[in-house]
């Protein structure tokens, strides 16, 4: 009930006044009904587990629980910045993530484009409703198909590449530490190039037609109006979605890694939301294990700031 | 664009164009149906290896080898317990505070929003929350751990607001007028006309579900296990057996079935569903994205 009183204008505190806020509560009791138990529960679900960040600087005992647990400040980030694998996970974020960044941030809106020049309109909705599949298939399926088709004996891929002659014929390419980060990086751009590439193909479709005429009637081909036209009308959602993705350099999806990784591949698969899981949940540092999450929120806040200044001062165009 | 005189440079690149996304399309389903024609196939000869397009020796053992399965079979009733459960109560839970806080005349309206905003740019982040449900709320092993924490989404809440603005007052207010309060305007009259959006919705909450097992793993327990959770430890003991002994012994060829037929089953509902959905899902992606 505090969060109503809060939303009541400052200085309304005459009697007349509170009657009033408190008749145009009692209106809209239906609608508080409707709105409170969603509100409640972001409290209880966001922002209890906020204030939990605060065992980073604690030792964790489940007895004390978040608010009376022995404090001891900076030991943890302390330890955290002295530790190995820790560092070890730091620079693996980074490079998966702007592998993902580098191949798959391209690759969506390379397709609307060549969806958009495509003039077979069945075709192009067939190609494009097909490409949206693998968004909603889970990870656990897309890594089970990648271990049968690269299995060095029976897979069907691996066939391929050793045929092509690009493996050899033991290569077991989902256990190779060399190969790991580029299966990484390729089931990513195949699983999310469709969805992806929706929000350019919005953006292309919003084009003014005129645009294009007019660029005909100048002697434009093909690619002088892809250059010249599509992309900069697009330009605005590549640089806002670019923002995002910048922000999310130090996320290094969870669920693709944690599911790749095996006895062979867990140094490559060591990225910082793996490593504050085994730290906090497999080992029970819960303290050790959300200094590592909190690291991991503060540099991608700190990034996507960072992204948002640089893309306001070279393009004008910023989220916030 | 007019298709009157076209040089050969935009035929060699419009050619070139259809040929690269037919490919994409090819690399888009084979993995899927590759999949399944391995699971068609006899699991002793399937290890031979070389099934490319068809199978080679049709059987259903691999089925019936994991139909038999009492473990598998309960976690089919949990997950589909679980999708139709945590979809309907997310729908409606989010469906009412975005109904809520379209109307401008709400008090709190404001903070309200910005307390759900908030929380799509900060998190307390996997050990703070899984140390609320295990031992703040003692929802380990409850069947409540899958539906309580994904009650609501702001993304979700957002697409609705939007949708729910857009509904004209005219109606609402005559509904007013005959005495009905908000909450019967709500029910009766607001999520009627919804369906599209509603749908839309559900379908998100669906997949999230079905596709679920890391809160399965981390609340679940023995006898709450999901689908994908099944699966997933069926393919990360065998990514063990695989590297370790690559001569395939039966304990490989057994287990290599299992994992293809449950892969099968527990993907085939989304498969199928997925042409008669998929329209629902653009939708939803467009009206979020005409907001932001």
């Amino acid at each position: 009930m505090d969060n109503l009183t809060m939303a009541a204008k400052p200085g309304t505190s005459g009697g007349t006044a509170r009657s009033q806020f408190g008749k145009r509560l009692w209106a809209q009791r239906y609608l508080m009904i409707l709105t409170l138990p969603a509100v409640i529960w972001l409290i209880i679900f966001h922002y209890v587990p906020m204030y939990g960040i605060i065992i980073a600087f604690e030792e964790y005992n489940p007895v004390q629980g978040f608010t009376f647990s022995p404090w001891v400040g900076l030991a943890n980030f302390k330890e955290l910045f002295i530790d190995p694998s820790f560092l070890d996970s730091v620079v693996n974020t980074f490079k998966i993530s702007f592998l993902k960044l580098l191949f798959g941030f391209p690759a969506p809106i390379l397709l609307a484009i060549m969806l958009n020049e495509l003039r077979a309109q069945r075709l192009k909705k067939i190609v494009q409703s097909l490409s949206y599949l693998p968004y909603f298939i889970s990870w656990v399926f897309v890594v089970g198909f990648m271990y049968t088709l690269l299995d060095p004996r029976t897979g069907a891929l691996s066939g391929l590449l050793q045929w092509l002659g690009l493996i050899s014929q033991e290569q077991l390419l989902m256990g190779d530490p060399k190969t790991f980060t580029t299966l990484v990086v390729v089931s990513e751009v195949w699983k999310n190039i469709g969805w992806n590439s929706i929000i350019f193909l919005a953006a292309i479709a919003s084009i003014d037609p005129q645009l294009y005429e007019a660029a005909t009637v100048d002697g434009a081909g093909r690619f002088r109006k892809i250059w010249h036209v599509t992309l900069p009308a697009i330009k605005p959602t590549v640089v806002i979605l670019l923002i995002l993705n910048v922000g999310g350099l130090v996320n290094a999806n969870f669920d693709q890694l944690f599911l790749m990784k095996n006895s062979m591949t867990q140094d490559q698969a060591n990225v910082l939301s793996i490593y504050s899981y085994e730290m906090g949940l497999v080992l029970g540092r819960f303290s050790y294990g959300t200094a590592v999450g909190l690291f991991q929120s503060v540099v991608a806040f700190l990034l996507m700031l960072g992204a948002n200044y640089s893309s306001r001062k070279i393009t004008n165009e910023s989220l916030f | 664009m007019n298709a009157v005189h076209r040089t050969t440079g935009e035929k060699l690149f419009d050619a070139a164009n259809v040929v690269l996304l037919v490919l994409l399309a090819f690399v888009t389903l084979y993995p899927f149906y590759n999949i399944l024609i391995t699971s068609l196939n006899d699991p002793a000869d399937a290890a031979r290896g070389g099934i490319t397009f068809w199978p080679r020796v049709l059987s259903f053992e691999n089925y019936k080898m994991v139909l038999q399965d009492e473990s598998l079979i309960n976690a089919f009733v949990v997950t589909v317990l679980r999708t139709i459960a945590g979809t309907a109560t997310a729908v409606l839970f989010t469906a009412a505070f975005s109904y809520g806080v379209s109307k401008p005349e709400l008090l709190g309206r404001k903070l309200f929003l910005i307390l759900a905003i908030i929380t799509m740019y900060f998190s307390g982040g996997l050990i703070p929350q899984y140390l609320l449900i295990a031992q703040y709320l003692h929802l380990k092993g409850s069947f409540l751990a899958y539906i309580l924490p994904n009650l609501f989404s702001v993304f979700n809440a957002l697409i609705m607001i939007t949708f729910f603005r857009g509904i004209p007052k005219e109606m609402e207010e005559s509904a007013k007028v005959d005495g009905a309060h908000e909450l019967t305007i709500f029910w009766r009259l607001v999520l009627p006309v919804s369906k599209p959006v509603l749908a839309t919705i559900a379908l998100y909450n669906a997949v999230f579900h079905w596709n679920s097992w890391f809160d399965a793993m981390l609340y679940g327990g023995e006898s709450l296990r999901t689908l994908q959770q099944i699966l997933m430890q069926i393919i990360s003991s065998n990514s063990n057996v695989s590297l370790m002994a690559s001569n395939l012994g039966m304990k490989a060829v057994t287990a290599e079935s299992v994992k293809l037929a449950t892969m099968v089953i527990t993907t085939l509902p989304i498969v199928f569903s997925y042409p008669f959905l998929q329209k629902y899902f653009v939708k939803g992606i467009m009206i979020g994205s005409v907001k932001g």
